[in-house]
């Protein structure tokens, strides 16, 4: 058991926990917009809001992934940290690939919080419209916080599959817990198992708490109706 | 009602005005992102018409890379999730046993391989078979991106089916069982396939699933898939960039024909339960099958 102390597994899943929980901040907000550009009265954002979620949700990660670094980067020139500074390669990756990941998993905060939108009842609208309220007041202080009560339990699986996503950000030299598995299996070939194991109860641990805890938060809060 | 909305009121003259605003500050900034990319790809040549050239004048583009790089692609996935759907019955089924020790090893096992991450298993899967078995270095990977999406999908469908089956009115299982059937009997004849029926369209979007995770396999495997391609595309047209935007078009046209595949038939099942016309409602004994609610588990996989 002893080879684990030579590699730093706990350096390569705290890259994956903050892979994580930038790209969920990420996520939360641009689905939240993508959310109410979708139900808004404005025809172009609707329509901006429809493309965009059917367009990324079909397109693997993998090559959103790709497609940060080889297009935005390489290609586009789009430098999301300094270039002088020594550890920009690796800042760089990092930030390319949390933009990938908020890119792609905003998609299904969107689907989630638009049926968590279709839970709230008709009468609530109705009953904010007659008070005057305006569309972005109506959404933003009527109908979105009951709609989030009611989408914790999907946002939660978002969650999850999110955090095991993370691994993809490997095809560009993120070094997360994936990337440590394939360099470890490479120089240990005989401990395959101990090594599998390693890993797999590492993602046991980030998603286990995470779902229970979740699944606790959602059965606390649900609207009762 | 005249609102096209609950959210909003049908627009007067004030609400038209101010939507015209909107509409033109929100196109600007549409097309001031438009132009970045444009004018960016522009500049590095990107959209020079050689680049672009082979995908319409040269057919060997597509008869060496891209189609075989798409049958792989579609091999990969049909075949997980032709092995999936069994492994999936079977455990979706263990884990409603009478027996607990049944009921707790397949949940152990499903919870498990839900909750690593399917490169992980991916990995895990090519070196096990390059150390214990001897097939060929080629079909290796892909049996190993095979084997990893089965056991990811088979645990993610034992969730689906068992929601099917619980799902179903208890009057099934106690109709069969009056009858004389025996609890396998009742599980093969009556509830699965009910619960199959009911969780078709879960079951061909979690085929959009399979078939975005098998580029993992292309990126970071071996496996000679459509995403994979772009390497050996570019090396030999030099024109990185048009190809993957050819390749994420693919990408997005057969996943979008099975998203709206998967949409016709949850709009054609729902129908089913529907009273015919001229039928009060509240004289119907309802059932819900909560297809949009049934957990999915990860439908939101790479």
């Amino acid at each position: 058991m002893d080879f684990l102390s030579r590699y730093d597994l706990l350096g390569a899943f705290w890259v994956t926990v903050r892979l994580t929980v930038f790209s969920a901040i990420g996520s939360l907000v641009w689905g939240t917009v993508l959310a109410g550009m979708r139900v808004s009265p404005v025809p172009v954002m609707r329509a901006f809001g429809t493309a965009y979620v059917n367009l990324v949700r079909n397109t693997p990660l993998t090559l959103i992934i790709l497609g940060t670094s080889l297009g935005l980067y390489s290609t586009l020139g789009l430098a999301l940290a300094d270039e002088t500074s020594g550890t920009f390669l690796k800042d760089n990756n990092f930030r390319l690939a949390v933009l990938g990941f908020v890119a792609y998993t905003s998609t299904f905060v969107c689907e989630s919080l638009r049926s968590g939108i279709n839970t709230v009842p008709v009468g609530q609208a109705e009953a904010a419209r007659a008070l005057g309220l305006r569309f972005s007041q109506t959404l933003w202080i009527v109908v979105l916080p009951q709609a989030f009560r009611a989408v914790i339990a999907p946002l939660a699986s978002v969650l999850i599959a999110l955090t095991k996503n993370t691994t993809v950000a490997s095809a560009i030299g993120v070094a997360e817990a994936s990337l440590l598995m394939s360099e470890m299996i490479e120089n240990e070939a005989d401990k395959l198992f101990l090594i599998f194991l390693a890993i797999a109860a590492g993602f046991v641990v980030l998603t286990l708490p995470t779902g229970l805890f979740l699944g606790w938060v959602a059965k606390k809060v649900a609207v009762k109706r | 009602m005249s609102a096209p909305s609950v959210l909003y009121d049908a627009p007067g003259p004030k609400a038209r005005a101010r939507n015209v605003v909107y509409t033109v500050a929100f196109s600007l900034v549409l097309l001031g992102a438009a132009w970045f990319v444009v004018s960016g790809l522009n500049e590095e040549g990107q959209l020079d018409a050689e680049l672009w050239k082979p995908f319409v004048a040269d057919s060997r583009i597509w008869t060496e890379f891209l189609l075989p790089g798409l049958g792989t692609t579609l091999e990969a996935a049909a075949a997980a999730i032709l092995i999936a759907l069994p492994v999936g019955a079977i455990f979706g089924i263990a884990r409603l046993s009478d027996h607990a020790w049944v009921r707790a090893l397949a949940g152990a096992l499903v919870e498990f391989f839900r909750a690593i991450p399917v490169l992980v298993l991916m990995i895990f899967c090519d070196r096990f078979y390059y150390l214990f078995t001897d097939i060929s270095p080629d079909n290796r990977t892909f049996w190993a991106v095979v084997t990893a999406l089965v056991l990811y999908n088979g645990s993610v469908l034992a969730e689906v089916v068992r929601a099917g089956i619980l799902s179903l009115p208890r009057g099934q299982t106690e109709a069969s069982l009056a009858l004389g059937l025996r609890k396998t009997q009742t599980m093969t004849l009556i509830l699965l396939p009910q619960a199959v029926t009911a969780m078709l369209p879960a079951i061909v979007s979690q085929l959009v699933v399979v078939l975005k995770d098998t580029a993992i396999g292309g990126a970071m495997l071996t496996l000679p898939d459509l995403l994979s391609q772009y390497k050996l595309i570019a090396n030999n047209y030099n024109n990185t960039i048009p190809t993957l935007i050819v390749i994420a078009a693919l990408y997005i046209v057969i996943n979008t024909i099975l998203t709206q595949l998967a949409g016709r038939l949850e709009r054609r099942l729902s129908r089913r339960n529907r009273p015919p016309a001229g039928v009060r409602e509240d004289h119907i004994e309802r059932q819900d099958v909560h297809l949009a609610e049934t957990k999915t588990g990860e439908a939101s996989g790479a």
